[in-house]
Order: C-alpha cells, then sequence, then structure tokens
C-alpha cells in the first residue's frame, strides 16, 4: 500500500507544471545535487559558508515563485516575513539557550509565527476580493512599517526576556540551529549539508505541489478566480493558504540567514531587501520553480561580487535588469532560453514533443 | 482639553490631510484613468524636491519658480516615461508594477550616485502664525490651501473642460472612448504627464521641510499607497477626498494619543479593515451607490 503510494507521486513530480521533464532533465537535476553534495567533502569549509547562503534564499525565492508565478498574487512582503521569523528566531533561540532542542523549537516559533502573520494579512485581504494590485501596495507598507517599527527599537527599554532587540543596530548573537552537539553554524560542512537538503526538499515538494490536483486549483485561480470559484473551489481559501506557505518559505529562509550569520538587522526587510525576491523571480521567469531557483543563486551571487567592487551600483544594475526583463523578456529570461532551446532542439530532431508547460504562460491579459 | 489644544489638533489634521492628498492624488488619478499603479511615483516626488533644491542653490531662482519649473521638468519626464515603458503594459497591471519598480530603484540609486548622499535643504519660509500657547507654521497652512486648490483644480478639469469629459469617458469605456473619435493614446500620455507633474509638485512643495535625500520618495509612498488602496480608482478625486479625510483623522489622533509610529501602523490597520467591507475603496462604494440608486430610479 506504501510502495504504490510512493509510485503515485512520481508522475507528480515529473508533471507538466513546470519545466524540465524527460530522462535528460533528471539525470542532469541528480548530477547538480550530487555536485552540490559531494563539493562538501572538498571544498574548504570558507567557501562552503560562502555558498551555503546563496542557497540559503532560494526557499524564499520558490515561496515567491509559487504565490506570483502559479497563484497570480504579487507580493512584497516576503523579505518581511524573512525579518519577522529571523526574529522570532532569535527571541526564542536567545531565551532558551540552556534548553535542549531550543533552537528548534525556536525555528518551528519563527516559521509558525510567521505563518500565523501571513494567515491574518491574507485573510483581510483576499476574503475581501480585492483587485491584483492592492496586494503588492500594502505588503510592500507592510514591509517598510516592520523596518521603521524594528530600527527603533534601540536601547534596554526593547528587550524579551534577555535577548536586546537593537534598534538598527540589529539583534546580534543569536544562537545558530544546533542537533544535540551537532552545530549548525555559518561556518560549518553540516549548515552547507542543511541548506541543500532543505533547498531541493523545498524545491521537490513545490514541484509535487504544482502539479497535484491542488496546483491546478492554484493556477486555475491565476487564470480565472471567477471561473475556478464556479467550479466549486474556495478560491479566497486557497489564496490565503498559497500565500500564508510562500510567507513560511519566506520564513524558512530567514532561519537559515540567522543561523549563518547570528545576527538579524531591520534592513533585511527594507525597501531594498523586499525588492529582491521579486527580482529574482522576474528576472528568472515566475512560471517555472527551476528558473526562479537559478535566477536566485545566480542573482545572490551577482549582487555579493557587486558588493566586493563598488557596492553601490548593485541596485542601479539590479533595476536596469529587472526594467529590462520586463520590457523584453517578460516571462523571465531562464524561461525563455529554455523555451527557445526547446523549439530549437525540436527542429532539429524533428520530433513532435509537446511542451505543456508553455501552456500556462499565456497569461496576465485579465 | 482647551480650545487650543483643539485647534492645534485641527492644525495636525489639516497638514495630514494635506500631506496625504499632495501624495496620492497623482498616483490616484494614474490609477483611475490608466488603471496602472506607478510604483516610481515616489522617486517622482524625490526628482522634484531635488530639482526645487538644486535650482534654488544653483540657479539662484525665486522659490515659487523652482518649484513651478520642477512641476514641469518631472512631468515631461512622466511623458516620456509613458512613451517608453508605461505603454507596453496597459493589458497587464502586475507587469507595470514591476516594471515601475525598476525605474524607481535606478531613479533612486542614479540619484544616489550622482548627487550623492544628502544635500543642503531650501530654507523653510519662516512666517508663524500663534494661538493661545501654540504657535502654527504658515507654510503648512499654506500646504493646506494649495492641497485643496489642487484638488478643486483637478475636479474642474475633469468636470468642466472637454478633456476632462473625454478623459472620463476613456475611464468609463476606453473602446467606445475611441470608436467615437477621441485619441485615448494622448489621453493616457497626458493623463500619466498630469500625475508625474503632480508627483513634482508635492515634492518640490516638501522640499523645504524635509531633508533631501535619494530615499525620500519612501517617506511620501507608503502613506500614499494606504490612501489609494482606501480611496480606490473609481473616481480619484472623491477617492482621495474621503481617503485622505478618514486615514488624517486616524493618524492624527492615534499619533497625538500614542507617537506618530503608532499612527503609522493605525493606517496599515485601518486600510486592512476598510478593504475587507470595501473592497473597491471609498470611490468604489460611492460609485456602486449611486448605480443602485440611477438603477432604483429607473424602475
Amino acid at each position: 500500500m506504501k510502495r504504490n503510494r510512493i509510485f503515485e507521486i512520481l508522475p507528480l513530480l515529473n508533471g507538466p507544471m513546470e519545466l524540465g521533464q524527460g530522462r535528460n532533465f533528471w539525470i542532469l537535476f541528480c548530477l547538480f545535487s550530487l555536485v552540490l553534495f559531494g563539493y562538501a567533502l572538498v571544498g574548504s569549509v570558507f567557501s562552503l559558508s560562502n555558498l551555503a547562503i546563496f542557497f540559503a534564499y532560494v526557499p524564499m525565492g520558490l515561496g515567491l515563485g509559487l504565490l506570483w508565478g502559479y497563484g497570480g498574487v504579487l507580493s512584497f512582503g516576503q523579505a518581511a516575513f524573512f525579518g519577522i521569523s529571523g526574529y522570532v528566531y532569535g527571541i526564542v533561540a536567545g531565551n532558551l539557550i540552556s534548553t535542549p532542542g531550543g533552537t528548534l523549537l525556536a525555528a518551528a516559533c519563527g516559521v509558525v509565527g510567521t505563518m500565523t502573520l501571513a494567515a491574518a494579512f491574507g485573510y483581510f485581504v483576499f476574503y475581501g476580493q480585492v483587485s491584483g494590485w492592492i496586494i503588492p501596495l500594502l505588503t510592500l507598507v507592510l514591509s517598510l512599517i516592520l523596518e521603521t517599527f524594528m530600527g527603533q527599537t534601540a536601547g534596554y527599554q526593547w528587550r524579551v526576556g534577555s535577548v536586546l532587540l537593537g534598534g538598527y543596530n540589529g539583534m546580534t548573537g543569536i544562537p545558530s540551529l544546533n542537533l544535540g552537539s551537532l552545530q549548525f553554524s555559518g561556518a560549518t560542512v553540516a549548515y552547507y549539508l542543511l541548506v541543500i537538503g532543505t533547498m531541493l526538499i523545498v524545491y521537490l515538494g513545490l514541484r509535487v505541489l504544482v502539479n497535484s490536483r491542488y496546483g491546478h486549483a492554484v493556477a486555475g485561480v491565476r487564470e480565472d478566480p471567477e471561473r475556478t470559484r464556479m467550479l466549486g473551489y474556495n478560491v479566497n481559501l486557497i489564496q490565503v493558504q498559497v500565500f500564508t506557505l510562500s510567507a513560511g518559505l519566506a520564513g524558512l529562509s530567514g532561519v537559515l540567514y540567522v543561523s549563518w550569520g547570528n545576527y538579524m538587522n531591520p534592513s533585511s526587510m527594507g525597501l531594498l531587501a523586499a525588492t529582491l525576491p521579486v527580482i529574482w523571480t522576474a528576472v528568472g521567469g515566475r512560471n517555472s520553480l527551476i528558473a526562479v531557483l537559478i535566477s536566485t543563486v545566480t542573482l545572490r551571487y551577482l549582487a555579493d561580487a557587486l558588493a566586493v567592487r563598488g557596492g553601490e551600483y548593485a541596485f542601479l544594475i539590479l533595476g536596469a535588469l529587472l526594467l529590462t526583463t520586463m520590457l523584453f523578456f517578460p516571462t523571465g529570461i531562464v524561461v525563455s532560453l529554455a523555451r527557445r532551446w526547446h523549439v530549437w532542439r525540436k527542429r532539429d530532431l524533428r520530433m513532435p514533443s509537446s511542451i505543456p508547460a508553455e501552456t500556462n504562460q499565456e497569461r496576465e491579459d485579465s | 482639553m482647551s480650545f487650543a489644544y483643539l485647534v492645534s489638533l485641527l492644525y495636525q489634521y489639516a497638514d495630514n490631510i494635506a500631506f496625504l492628498l499632495l501624495a496620492a492624488l497623482g498616483l490616484m488619478i494614474i490609477l483611475g484613468v490608466i488603471n496602472v499603479i506607478n510604483l516610481a511615483h515616489g522617486e517622482l516626488i524625490m526628482m522634484g524636491a531635488y530639482i526645487t533644491t538644486l535650482t534654488y542653490h544653483h540657479i539662484h531662482l525665486p522659490l515659487p519658480l523652482c518649484m513651478i519649473l520642477s512641476v514641469i521638468i518631472v512631468g515631461l519626464f512622466g511623458m516620456f516615461l509613458e512613451r517608453t515603458v508605461i505603454r507596453r503594459f496597459y493589458n497587464d497591471k502586475l507587469g507595470a508594477l514591476v516594471a515601475t519598480w525598476g525605474i524607481g530603484l535606478i531613479l533612486s540609486q542614479g540619484f544616489l550616485l550622482l548627487l550623492g548622499p544628502s544635500m543642503q535643504s531650501v530654507p523653510l519660509p519662516e512666517w508663524t502664525v500663534s494661538f493661545g500657547a501654540y504657535s502654527f507654521g504658515g507654510y503648512r497652512l499654506l500646504l493646506f490651501a494649495i492641497a485643496i486648490l489642487v484638488t478643486l483644480g483637478a475636479w474642474w478639469f475633469f468636470y468642466n473642460t472637454r478633456l476632462g469629459v473625454q478623459t472620463r469617458a476613456t475611464m468609463q469605456n476606453a473602446t467606445m472612448t475611441q470608436s467615437l473619435g477621441v485619441d485615448t493614446g494622448r489621453i493616457y500620455l497626458l493623463t500619466f504627464a498630469g500625475g508625474s507633474a503632480l508627483a513634482g509638485l508635492t515634492g518640490a512643495l516638501y522640499a523645504p521641510t524635509t531633508t533631501i535625500v535619494p530615499l525620500m520618495g519612501t517617506t511620501f509612498v507608503d502613506v500614499a499607497f494606504i490612501t489609494v488602496v482606501v480611496g480606490g480608482g473609481a473616481n480619484p478625486i472623491i477617492g482621495a477626498l474621503t481617503s485622505s479625510a478618514l486615514l488624517s483623522m486616524v493618524s492624527t489622533g492615534l499619533s497625538a494619543a500614542m507617537g506618530t509610529f503608532i499612527g503609522r501602523i493605525g493606517l496599515l490597520i485601518a486600510a486592512l479593515v476598510v478593504i475587507r467591507f470595501l473592497p473597491q475603496g471609498f470611490s468604489g462604494y460611492i460609485l456602486d451607490m449611486k448605480r443602485r440608486r440611477m438603477a432604483r430610479e429607473a424602475e
């Protein structure tokens, strides 16, 4: 019985709602995963730690990919949820520092707390059935307000238990995740493996989700909310669920980030931070999870490289990249390239292969 | 609670209304007519403030002339943006949002690189009006008067000029209006330019009151966004007036009692509650009521 259920998941993994099907893709994917895991054996701790932080942002990017690309809802709130989760983790972990398993509890608190807030926010927005442009505006305002709020929490009177909130200087000395004697702090192989594992699980899990019956309902809400409602789906509930899930993924990234750097500051949920997930998702291609994954890691790397040589140009370049993508590659750069490659291969082999993912991409006319 | 204290509350209320009206009106007109949210609105406001400050310090023009100049330049810049970018996103609201966000990033970071992190501001005209134990800034009162005048002017334009009638027709049904011989592309162009010019005016007017930094746009847009959400795009003028009147009441009350920050949180919560019950905002609700009354009368 259990065997059967596992075999039921496999077609969902390879379903049509995501780019990249067939043997070649999966061989590449497995090779790539093996390389990532194998690098842990050969790489220096410094390079592993640097690489790990690029991948730690992937759940946040994928969350927005799910929400915007599959659910049709644009949100600037990912950074806010990232920050909330990091702060909640810091508060709980800092107070339970001597309790065994305290950091795991803190991580759970961070993610669940974030999801609760997102669900409450989503209730007001989605059950009001507001127009599509209201959600990005209100989530942006949420980010700005949270940044201002955390920014003014300097001083001794702003503390929860024994943890100081720290104002603009940020919260420092946050303990890393640990499991018994295993420490997942930034400069460890364990942390690298944790991040890679989390990223792959999130990616594959979302792949199953978008190809499931539920995932088709989510895409249905994006295409035509009214029609989906008439087909008997609870559109408002689905939207709140997807919004909450994407916030939870941002929260996961937040916990991973805090565990890496032992530090959280208000600007991680400010205006510029709120921009980043949107740029990753738009530039990669919001209708494909793998495209978002690739662009998240690439653009994080790019931002890092730019910060080293003249950080003042980073956001100028990112802004220009975003505008160029929106003007010339509305479906995203990675997705456009993948599609061109499909067309080229089809012509080359004269093989009638269908690209079902493409049917989901003609949208945004409503 | 003395009478003078009430007057001072009223003064703060008027000050808040002026701020919300000026920050949001241009955004709202663009939303109402073109159905596009311009996320670079804050950066256009910032441009207005910069142009005023630069012309005041370097060309030594009188302040009102600097302000008029920034209105014109930002309006022209809006026209350029409409031609090059916004035009491609008329059917794609979220696309327009993201593209204008990119423009905003380029503008704010570009100004940061070109002109540095901050700039000497324009001196605030020092008129004061005292009442009881309180003294009020005359410039703030002037801002309130200008905000009301600008709103009235926009109303006059929409309801009493030929172009205004054509704009309202485009809002209601663009295809129908086009088939009646109105160039809707031109209407959109002029609307976007007008909305941008209003942003320039806001930046110019508030230039003497704030520090001039490239990220100053955000202090305007977070409240402007809430005002737009609460007001709705169905009728920009009525929406802007009703929503800024209500929101200023919330923020004045909360700020006086619990500080400015709680005032801002209160605004966000007020917006969430309003859209839970009036998803189209106040102006959508008013329009809906009007339609229902007309339907009832027709029976």
